[in-house]
């Protein structure tokens, strides 16, 4: 098994075929987006691979050290051309053909019009722990 | 304290015993999980005399109260029905079935391992959860799952030894993660298997286990990182598993029925028999890596072979064994820098070692080649 991140932009991502705002949805549009999160969520964990999955604020700060004594410098929230994360979810598969798979059916979820938002969602793999017999 | 080691190599007699007496497996593995949890509640205060005939009592009982309590849910008949016959509960080694079941080529790996660990093993699944960095409820799904899978399966089925074999490796190479230490138990369920059958292989997988985990201490430095075996202190190599390793391998060469867990173990036997790296016997490993090629056709093994070959006859040797291989083989890029280093080429080493490290499948190993970048870019600039 490999777990693999899938990730959600809000922005930075190709646009998607079925790209209308969200806030241009109707609202039971946005209710089926919704199910159809919790549905795939419930089914991977059924299937035994799931790990775990958050949505964030868009609302982001970048942040860093200033020096011994000296608080944190903080930067942002940053024009709207830079890359943002909306959510990811951590999958544990067999196989990295499952993975985009799953990323394929995530990115299915609904959006206008009830079709098929078909976003692009980024698939990671982690690094891995390392094996006992590599020497 | 409840002696786990015990308890937990009684559970898979427990459940065959279950079976037996006509309950399917998915309910006999979970009605001797529950009394798992009920003997390390109650065996501190009170261990029984039997603790057998005690698990196998209880776990029954667990059993029959699950069966009746669906049997009024559903309200249907139930298959079993009764009590047991009293007396001493009939003594049928079973284990050897339910590794078969539990390793049934019908699973994934992945379920394969699970199931193994919690039927076989006796671990609870928030144990193997953890071992696996997965929730619980997660961890539980895939067990289930891999039980529906096999529920079909008739147990006194003679299984396939090499798919138990593959999981047990799986279960081995996980390595240490988790307060589950996955390398020990996968020794414990082999060395377990070795006293269930004969198989020359089984004796080659135990071996080639307590060969590696004898260098498990000098595996990693002080700081996490990794050493390589050529810059181990040997001295932190385990004895007392090495010995018994090479007798385990001895014993299963002298039958001489090779197969690749023999052929592995006698390369680790080799690197363990060196007192120092430049004492290893690289002629014999290229040769014992012959005859794992021969036998498996693993480009991974060939791979390791061109790593011996730059040992035994020099860095330009194994160059030329490499040149055979598809540069997109995992670790590739590493062995063709570190040939390259030995080759006197620094230059092309350091971008080798950076862009393996960009494709290392683990973190250790990233930091490892990225250290090794480092180091030579370090020299390079001097």
């Amino acid at each position: 098994m490999a777990k693999y991140l899938l990730l959600k932009h809000y922005r930075g991502a190709p646009a998607a075929v079925n790209d209308v705002a969200m806030d241009q949805w109707t609202p039971e549009e946005l209710s089926a987006h919704v199910q159809y999160m919790e549905d795939f969520a419930a089914r991977l964990e059924a299937t035994g691979e799931l790990v775990d999955h958050q949505a964030l604020s868009p609302e982001g700060t970048f942040v860093r050290y200033d020096g011994e004594g000296r608080p944190p410098v903080t930067d942002g929230p940053f024009a709207e051309t830079k890359d943002l994360i909306a959510g990811w979810m951590v999958i544990d598969v067999e196989t990295h053909e499952r993975a985009l798979e799953l990323a394929g059916e995530l990115s299915a979820a609904p959006g206008a019009g009830g079709k098929p938002i078909h976003e692009w969602l980024e698939v990671r793999p982690f690094l891995a722990a390392c094996s006992t017999i590599t020497e | 304290m409840v002696d786990e080691a015990l308890l937990r190599s009684l559970t898979p007699t427990v459940i065959g015993t279950l079976v037996r007496r006509g309950a399917d497996f998915a309910a006999a593995e979970d009605a001797v999980q529950d009394a798992l949890i009920e003997a390390v509640r109650v065996w501190p205060e009170d261990l029984p005399q039997d603790p057998r005939g005690w698990l196998v009592t209880v776990a029954w009982r667990k059993f029959l109260d699950a069966a009746r309590a669906d049997k009024s849910r559903r309200n249907r008949e139930v298959r079993v029905e009764g009590e047991p016959v009293a007396g001493p509960a009939e003594v049928v080694d079973d284990t050897l079935q339910l590794y078969f079941l539990c390793a049934h080529p019908s699973l994934t790996p992945a379920s394969a391992v699970a199931l193994t660990l919690r039927a076989v093993g006796g671990l609870t699944t928030r144990q193997i959860a953890q071992a696996y960095l997965v929730p619980e409820a997660t961890m539980a799904q895939r067990i289930s799952r891999a039980k529906r899978t096999v529920s079909g399966v008739r147990f006194n089925q003679p299984g396939d030894i090499a798919t138990v074999l593959r999981v047990l490796y799986l279960v081995f190479n996980e390595g240490y993660s988790g307060d589950v230490d996955l390398a020990a138990e996968a020794i414990r369920l082999t060395r377990q298997l070795a006293t269930k059958t004969h198989h020359e292989e089984v004796a080659g997988l135990l071996a080639l286990m307590l060969l590696h985990h004898a260098r498990h201490a000098a595996r990693t430095a002080r700081d996490g990182s990794l050493v390589p075996l050529a810059e181990q202190d040997r001295s932190l190599w385990n004895t007392r598993l090495i010995a018994e390793g090479v007798d385990v391998l001895q014993a299963a060469l002298a039958r001489d029925r090779l197969g690749e867990f023999q052929a592995q173990a006698a390369i680790a036997a080799l690197h363990a028999d060196a007192r120092t790296a430049e004492e290893t016997d690289w002629v014999q490993i290229v040769e014992w890596y012959d005859e794992l090629v021969r036998l498996t056709d693993s480009p991974v093994a060939r791979l390791n072979r061109a790593v011996a070959v730059g040992e035994a006859d020099g860095p330009r040797a194994g160059l030329a064994a490499l040149a055979g291989l598809d540069p997109a083989l995992l670790r590739y890029t590493a062995v063709a820098a570190y040939l390259h280093e030995r080759d006197g080429d620094p230059v092309t080493a350091a971008r080798l070692y950076a862009e393996a490290a960009r494709s290392a499948p683990s973190l250790l190993e990233r930091d490892h080649l990225m250290r090794q970048a480092a180091r030579l870019n370090a020299r390079l600039r001097d």
